[in-house]
């Protein structure tokens, strides 16, 4: 699932991405494993190996500790947007192509829709609304709103996302890598060259301060 | 950079052209003051950013109510066929439906067209209970390649014949106007079907409370939506409501009511809950259009000059079930053309109806037109730059009509020229050495986007001295709000933190819909119109307070003061706490003389590299000049021509819509499969704005920018790739195939 700091290459493209998450046999594998809804499966028989269709996990959201009940085709996204009415995180393509789910896991971005919830047990989820501290916005925030990297704003929210997990990493990042750390993200308004500006202000302001 | 100017600024042309437009400039009597800004022109960070970056900014795809249902569409799989039946049954039966409505009676005319639709208490068991619908259909033959559409006993998707004329237009003689020429020229141009791929899916929830109807809507146009909903259901305008928070996206896809719309408020209504309709990234791709594709053929007489005696234009389009776009103003009007002669037809095939598409019919006019000049300046050994400006002109439809109010396009070729190194560019197209081959080209535009004459916008000032200003507008993510604050704050010499903007509701003042580069032109003068007659009144309330006429009164930093004693002067909110209750000014966007035409111009400048081994063609920069009267927020229009040359980009390299003709249906309804450019594709690109102030066209003279730096941006980059390799593509997307492709032309000629 990591998307930046290839060390071999210099760059790390979305379609790279998108290969290495196997091109949803991820979410299939675990799927047909856990299984579905209870509604429309077979009952486990004797011998079969556990089969449940709903697991209590637990979560840390944007700091806080929260323990729930999925179900086992549940992604990701589902529990963020629909549980915990965390909207900011966008559901766009729903199959892992676009970028605009991308919350960090463990400070990985991840396409959050193209993670079944139980895939992130016991992990440490931030989202776009965890990332202010009170009214003082992140800095990479903060260089959107000053660069206007952003036109709808749909996709921001994945966008930041994707540049805080670049700047958490690499502190003075080269224009290809920032390139190649949101390689995963479209923006169908276009407004990428605002968003590259609005990372590299960031990461200067990030190393003055 | 001086010395790579081709331009002698110095040269008749534009010594001639300067006078001209001298006195083409001068307004006829001056607009309200507009100088002495503290916002308006300059680069303001949007007043709800905040907002966008923490997630707070909610989509109608983020919201939900009390008891809210969740409603699917069943589509036809077939591209044409017979609903024999519909059998509901089993869907209602299933746990956890609340409805199931028909929609299709007779024949479906498209794969994906909607048929049935259900409302559940969440979205799986909606999609699940879309599998238990039972469709007896009689399928019938379909046609979805235009080539086969056009052909003898093709399956009829219409009423009518498969070509219909769309468009026909004439002005002097053709013919006369070849035989003047000393050369005549013919080439066909080819645009395909680009989608417009939203990053907010189209999405709807419709509320009932009693005869009353409330719709949440991803949508371009409230007031359209709330006309279309009240036709379509067939109720009273009055008693529909139509709510736009934030919107992810639309180019033109989201200007009409959507058929899913309707659905959900009659799923609402049968269900007495709130229904919510989100449509899938699938369903984004096929059922909600695309722009038509283009196959235009232009004939062009020339003088060993560049003087152009005649053009025709003939143009099959196809818009799918639908009409398409005509594509003609371009050719019609752009260039000093004496004889022009239009013929334009429209290809029905079993696909969507297509929609607008930022700048429809234009995009591809601009394709087809400034590739046959790049190509025409080439066969005459001529600068492509030298060819346009040698049929400059400055009357509408092509020199003949009444004149542009302002033009400032000779700056834009001008600044363009010179940030692009325009003296670069091979002299002969595919004369440079190696693989690797780089080329420079460019495209003029032309658009409308003078706004809507009647835009209404109400400024309230409460008692308290805070303001807030109403329209019916909506901000598809131009930063409209920004736009209304900025324009408010400015007037009233307050700052746009102070403005809060209500927009995004049908209930609220008259505005256009949002499409068409005519939010800003439309909304900014109304608001301003308000503020200034806010602004007014309060200096007759000031005048009382402070014993001096009403003329002698100036608003200066948020301060009433007496010109001539400026000792004397009272705080902005000393004068309106005196106000009895909040008072509202009614603003208006005024009409515009019919004396003189109103149009945005444009240019771009592209630079690429082509590896004639491969294909592939990797654009290195981007310059797009546009006069686009004055700059209501620098930083939001950069957003806008920067977004405009992405998209540009991407239609010109990757984006079309494949069909199966087989099955009639899309093969890449997808992002994987469906490509649009991503940040590894993006060039160094230069807005500049050549600031050319239009006081005629309405008190700020601002034009619209929406579609501008979309419609030469793929001409510039095609024609930059011709004078890279030497031989034209002709076609978008210029697909690594289509170049080598192009290149075996080129060789199979010499």
């Amino acid at each position: 699932m990591e998307r930046t700091g290839k060390k071999k290459r210099k760059t790390f493209t979305r379609r790279d991405f998108l290969k290495s998450l196997g091109g949803g046999a991820v979410g299939i594998g675990v799927a047909s494993k856990v299984l579905g809804r209870e509604s429309i499966l077979p009952q486990a028989g004797p011998g079969d190996p556990e089969i449940f269709s709903r697991k209590k996990i637990s979560l840390t959201v944007n700091g806080k500790s929260l323990s729930l009940e999925v179900d086992a085709d549940e992604t990701l996204l589902q529990v963020l947007r629909d549980k915990l009415q965390l909207t900011g995180t966008k559901r766009t393509c729903n199959r892992g192509e676009c970028g605009g789910c991308t919350v960090l896991l463990n400070g990985t971005p991840v396409y959050s829709c193209h993670m079944l919830a139980l895939q992130a047990d016991g992990g440490e989820i931030l989202s776009v609304e965890g990332l202010a501290k009170g009214d003082k916005l992140h800095t990479v925030q903060q260089a959107f709103i000053d660069k206007d990297a952003y036109q709808c704003g749909f996709c921001t929210p994945g966008f930041i996302m994707a540049s805080v997990a670049l700047l958490n990493k690499t502190k003075t990042p080269s224009p290809e890598d920032i390139r190649a750390a949101l390689a995963g993200n479209l923006c169908r308004c276009g407004n990428y060259q605002k968003i590259y500006e609005a990372v590299s202000s960031a990461s200067e302001t990030m190393r003055r301060a | 950079m001086k010395n790579r100017n081709p331009i002698d600024s110095s040269s008749l042309e534009y010594i001639e052209l300067a006078k001209i437009q001298g006195t083409q400039t001068k307004p006829e009597k001056p607009a309200a003051p507009a100088e002495g800004f503290k916002y308006i022109g300059k680069a303001t960070p949007r007043v709800d950013g905040k907002k966008i970056v923490t997630g707070a900014a909610r989509y109608t795809h983020d919201l939900s109510f009390e008891g809210m249902l969740y409603g699917k569409v069943l589509r036809s799989p077939h591209a044409c066929a017979d609903v024999v039946s519909i059998d509901l049954g089993p869907a209602l039966n299933y746990p956890g439906v609340k409805a199931a409505i028909k929609l299709k009676e007779g024949r479906v005319k498209w794969a994906g067209e909607q048929v049935a639709a259900v409302a559940a208490v969440d979205e799986q068991t909606a999609e699940e209970a879309l599998k238990l619908i039972k469709v007896e259909y009689k399928v019938l033959p379909h046609v979805v390649s235009v080539d086969k559409a056009m052909a003898q006993g093709a399956p009829q998707v219409q009423d009518t014949g498969n070509v219909q004329e769309l468009n026909k237009s004439n002005r002097g003689d053709v013919e006369k106007g070849f035989k003047e020429a000393d050369l005549v020229f013919e080439q066909t141009y080819v645009t395909n079907w680009e989608v417009h791929q939203t990053a907010e899916t189209h999405s709807s929830i419709a509320k009932w409370d009693g005869e009353n109807l409330t719709v949440w809507d991803s949508t371009q146009a409230v007031m359209g939506v709330r006309d279309g909903l009240a036709r379509a259901l067939n109720m009273p305008a009055s008693r529909v409501k139509v709510i736009k928070t934030y919107m992810g996206g639309g180019f033109g896809s989201k200007l009409g009511t959507q058929d899913f719309t309707v659905a959900a408020a009659r799923l609402a209504l049968e269900t007495g809950r709130p229904v919510k309709i989100v449509l899938t990234r699938r369903e984004n791709s096929y059922c909600v259009g695309y722009r038509p594709s283009s196959r235009i053929t232009i004939k062009g007489g020339v003088k060993k000059d560049g003087t152009l005696t005649a053009l025709s234009m003939k143009n099959y389009n196809s818009g799918g079930t639908g009409r398409g776009d005509g594509c003609a103003e371009p050719v019609v009007d752009v260039y000093k053309c004496p004889n022009v002669k239009v013929e334009e037809y429209s290809v029905f095939v079993n696909t969507c109806a297509s929609r607008p598409t930022r700048a429809p019919g234009h995009v591809q006019g601009t394709f087809a037109l400034e590739g046959f000049l790049e190509e025409l300046a080439a066969k005459l050994n001529m600068d492509p730059l030298e060819l346009r400006m040698k049929n400059y002109s400055i009357k509408n439809v092509g020199d003949t009509g009444i004149p542009y109010s302002t033009k400032g396009l000779e700056r834009c070729y001008k600044q363009g020229a010179e940030k692009i190194g325009w003296a670069l560019r091979n002299k002969k197209p595919g004369g440079g050495a190696g693989k690797i081959k780089r080329g420079i080209g460019m495209a003029s535009q032309i658009w409308w986007g003078s706004g809507v004459p009647g835009t209404l916008a109400d400024l309230k000032i409460y008692r308290d001295g805070s303001v807030d200003v109403e329209c019916g507008t909506q901000d598809i993510g131009c930063g409209t709000r920004t736009h209304i604050a900025l324009v408010a704050a400015d007037t009233l010499t307050l700052e746009p933190k102070d403005i809060t903007v209500k927009i995004g509701n049908s209930d609220y003042p008259w505005a256009p819909n949002s499409g068409g580069s005519q939010t800003t032109p439309s909304v900014a003068p109304a608001v301003r119109d308000a503020a200034i007659k806010a602004v007014e009144y309060l200096k007759q309330m000031a005048s009382k307070k402070l014993n001096a006429p009403p003329a002698e009164i100036v608003l200066e930093n948020r301060r009433f003061v007496v010109k001539s004693d400026p000792a004397k002067g009272l705080d902005f909110n000393e004068v309106v706490k005196d106000l009895r209750r909040p008072a509202v000014f009614h603003g208006e966007r005024s009409s515009f003389p019919a004396t003189f035409a109103f149009n945005s111009f444009g240019a771009h400048f592209a630079e690429v590299e082509v590896d004639t081994e491969t294909g592939k063609i990797k654009v290195k920069k981007v310059v797009a000049a546009h006069d686009i009267g004055r700059v209501i927020n620098r930083l939001t229009a950069e957003s806008q021509v920067i977004g405009a040359i992405t998209q540009g980009l991407s239609a010109a390299l990757f984006e079309e819509k494949i069909m199966d003709h087989e099955t009639g249906s899309m093969v890449n309804p997808n992002f994987h499969d469906y490509k649009v450019a991503t940040s590894m594709d993006i060039p160094e690109m230069v807005p500049v704005f050549v600031d050319v102030i239009d006081d005629r066209l309405n008190n700020l003279g601002a034009k619209g920018l929406g579609e501008p730096p979309r419609i030469p941006a793929s001409a510039a980059i095609a024609n930059a790739v011709f004078n890279a390799i030497g031989v034209h593509p002709r076609e978008i997307p210029m697909t690594p195939a289509k170049v080598l492709q192009a290149l075996k032309r080129k060789e199979a000629k010499s």
